[in-house]
């Protein structure tokens, strides 16, 4: 299966602004542990980028003074990076046990059909995409979804919730 | 109601913020132990309540503080693994969410008590609204002096950082969680040597789950006597528990170790019984990876007991007809659940989540998925049970880290307990796409069995 998409991989600059967040986080961990500042710059690459590209990869390897293969089995691994672009808003649907219990399954057929697109497809304005994630850890409250790059939660969902949520949502990009 | 030692400001306004909390009575944890106990005291304290990890192993929290190594001029390091993703388990989510204060608080202490000058908090990264509430949590704690440079005047330093994870279930286990936390893909280390000896960068290290380290503030401020009056024999203290799944009052709840699970499952201060009026077909106490068990093994042991919510009570008679208390993930089934479907559905979690290291779990999981799922879909085969419990007790005890083990149990539990229902979706596989098989006898009371 191919994970990396580089169709799209056009050069990336990292701005002085972004860069002096990476700096902060390095500040974290002891001289000479930077990597262990690999995780927390992929998600701030992805939220300025909305997807984790290997030129973007390979730019963070080099300001961390690590391997290009580092940063790329990292991203390969987690889940919560994306190896392609994405709808400008991707929810992403628990569709684990407990919220199955409490009808998770309709509600990812709801959105399917709301949208038109199959899981991990993009609507063709660019603004939706969606997929099935593992637990959320907010299994009291299912069925539930999250938007990241700030991982907003939507709980007890139901079709019609989904329906405002998307609808708000365009407006908001239509904005 | 139970006097709550973790819970019990949750609801005052504002407790989110440094200065309601502290009003409350918060800090005075960190206040007590760095001016008025040496580190090994506040180890003391902790032994001496009995506190158990909370995280789901159920080790004794004071007894892995000890083993700590503390070789001369090497760091050590306090991890708090806030990496909740056991499918059903949402209390610390709610914990970090309402009250992070305690978190901070329980984390000064436990990292004085260690001797770490610099601890992290490892939490999962699709919880960044958490993340940004501990950060702002940290950062007023750190301006009243409660952390950096001499803490209180004491001569304690401490730094304390957040550090997100990126989506995987395995960053839960200690050793993933670690590797994660260096910035490499999180696979579980072989063990030995323990983080105790050689975790995070090489030092020693300890890594405690969330709820652990925020019961270490009532512990210090009340003594681990008195902590360990609260509850049932080796299981001390209170616990959170998360109630989900088909029960009418979901959510977080403190609960006294040793609460009946009848009253816990039915009373309206807890679960308030199964919504919309169904009754209850079967219970995984403590997490998906845990057995799960029929009503009425739930409810009562193999010997007629009422079951308590304790770890020995959930744990009576052991795989056969017991289950765990895990990590607290309370997941009620009413009678319109299938589980089948279930079991199936849980089986694709561990598959993903596999972290591929090993290769029973690896492939075994997929197996188990893809057997599962032509179960569920009407295509199984009557050998299918037996060759779904053989591949899981091929997985279990052969990997690594225990993700095989909690990839096994739940797959082995319920065809113990559900076999009939299994082998009704073999029979009559065209029906079973189209209707669950409903309760069956799980629910029935235990016959009573006379002695001869």
């Amino acid at each position: 299966m191919l994970r990396v998409d580089n169709s799209e991989a056009i050069p990336v600059e990292f701005s002085p602004e972004l860069v002096a967040k990476f700096g902060d986080i390095v500040s974290r961990y002891p001289e000479g542990k930077q990597k262990s500042a690999l995780l927390p710059i992929l998600h701030l690459v992805q939220a300025e980028f909305g997807w984790v590209s290997a030129p973007a990869m390979d730019k963070v390897a080099d300001y961390l003074h690590i391997q290009d293969i580092e940063v790329y089995e990292v991203a390969t691994f987690y889940s919560m990076y994306f190896m392609r672009p994405q709808g400008k808003y991707m929810l992403e649907v628990c569709r684990t046990g407990p919220c199955c219990l409490v009808g998770a399954e309709k509600i990812m057929d709801h959105i399917e059909q709301k949208l038109g697109v199959k899981e991990g497809d993009v609507t063709p304005d660019g603004l939706f995409s969606w997929r099935g994630v593992e637990c959320l850890a907010a299994c009291g409250f299912g069925p539930v979804l999250q938007i990241g790059p700030e991982y907003t939660f939507y709980e007890k969902l139901t079709n019609e919730s989904v329906d405002q949520l998307i609808s708000d949502l365009k407006a908001k990009a239509s904005n | 109601m139970a006097r709550k030692l973790l819970l019990e400001h949750i609801n005052v306004p504002g407790i989110n913020t440094f200065d309601v909390y502290r009003s409350k009575g918060g800090y005075a944890a960190v206040e007590k132990a760095l001016k008025t106990m040496s580190s090994d005291d506040v180890v003391e304290e902790v032994k001496k309540s009995g506190l158990r990890g909370r995280g789901g192993a159920g080790f004794p929290t004071g007894m892995k503080w000890s083993f700590l190594a503390k070789p001369e001029g090497v760091a050590r390091y306090l991890v708090c693994n806030a990496d909740e993703s056991e499918p059903g388990t949402f209390k610390d989510r709610y914990l970090m969410t309402y009250i992070p204060h305690l978190l901070i608080e329980g984390m000064i202490v436990a990292s004085y008590a260690l001797g770490a000058k610099t601890s992290y908090i490892y939490v999962r990264g699709e919880m960044m609204p958490q993340i940004r509430i501990l950060e702002k949590a940290i950062a007023e704690a750190k301006n009243k002096g409660f952390l950096g440079r001499n803490i209180l005047g004491s001569g304690y330093d401490l730094e304390l950082y957040v550090q997100p994870g990126g989506g995987a279930y395995i960053c839960g286990e200690e050793t993933a969680l670690l590797e994660s936390l260096e910035g490499k893909r999180g696979n579980p280390r072989i063990k030995p040597p323990f983080p105790a000896i050689a975790g995070l960068y090489g030092c020693p290290t300890v890594v405690n789950n969330v709820e652990s380290i925020a019961a270490v503030v009532p512990i210090i401020n009340e003594g681990g006597e008195e902590y360990a009056k609260v509850g049932i024999g080796r299981s001390t203290g209170t616990k959170l528990i998360s109630a989900g799944g088909n029960v009418k009052n979901p959510g977080v709840y403190e609960i006294d170790l040793g609460l009946p699970v009848e009253e816990f499952l039915y009373s309206e201060e807890y679960c308030g019984g199964i919504a919309n009026g169904k009754r209850l077909k079967a219970v995984v106490a403590g997490g998906s990876s845990v057995p799960i068990l029929p009503a009425n093994l739930f409810m009562k042991t193999i010997t007629g007991e009422p079951r308590l919510m304790s770890y020995e009570s959930l744990a009576e008679g052991g795989f056969v007809s017991g289950t765990m208390m895990g990590s607290g993930g309370f997941i009620a089934f009413d009678e319109d659940q299938c589980i089948v479907r279930n079991t199936w559905n849980f089986a694709r979690f561990y598959h993903h989540e596999s972290c591929g290291q090993c290769s029973p779990c690896r492939e075994g999981t997929g197996w188990m998925e893809k057997v599962l799922h032509r179960l569920e879909y009407g295509h199984g085969k009557m050998s299918d049970m037996d060759l779904l419990v053989d591949v899981s007790k091929k997985i279990e005890g052969n990997t690594i880290c225990p993700l095989g083990d909690a990839a096994a149990w739940p797959v082995a539990s319920a065809i113990r307990h559900f076999r009939d229902e299994f082998e009704w979706h073999v029979t009559n596989g065209a029906e079973a796409v189209t209707r669950n098989y409903g309760i069956a006898h799980y629910a029935d009371p235990l016959p009573k069995v006379e002695a001869v």
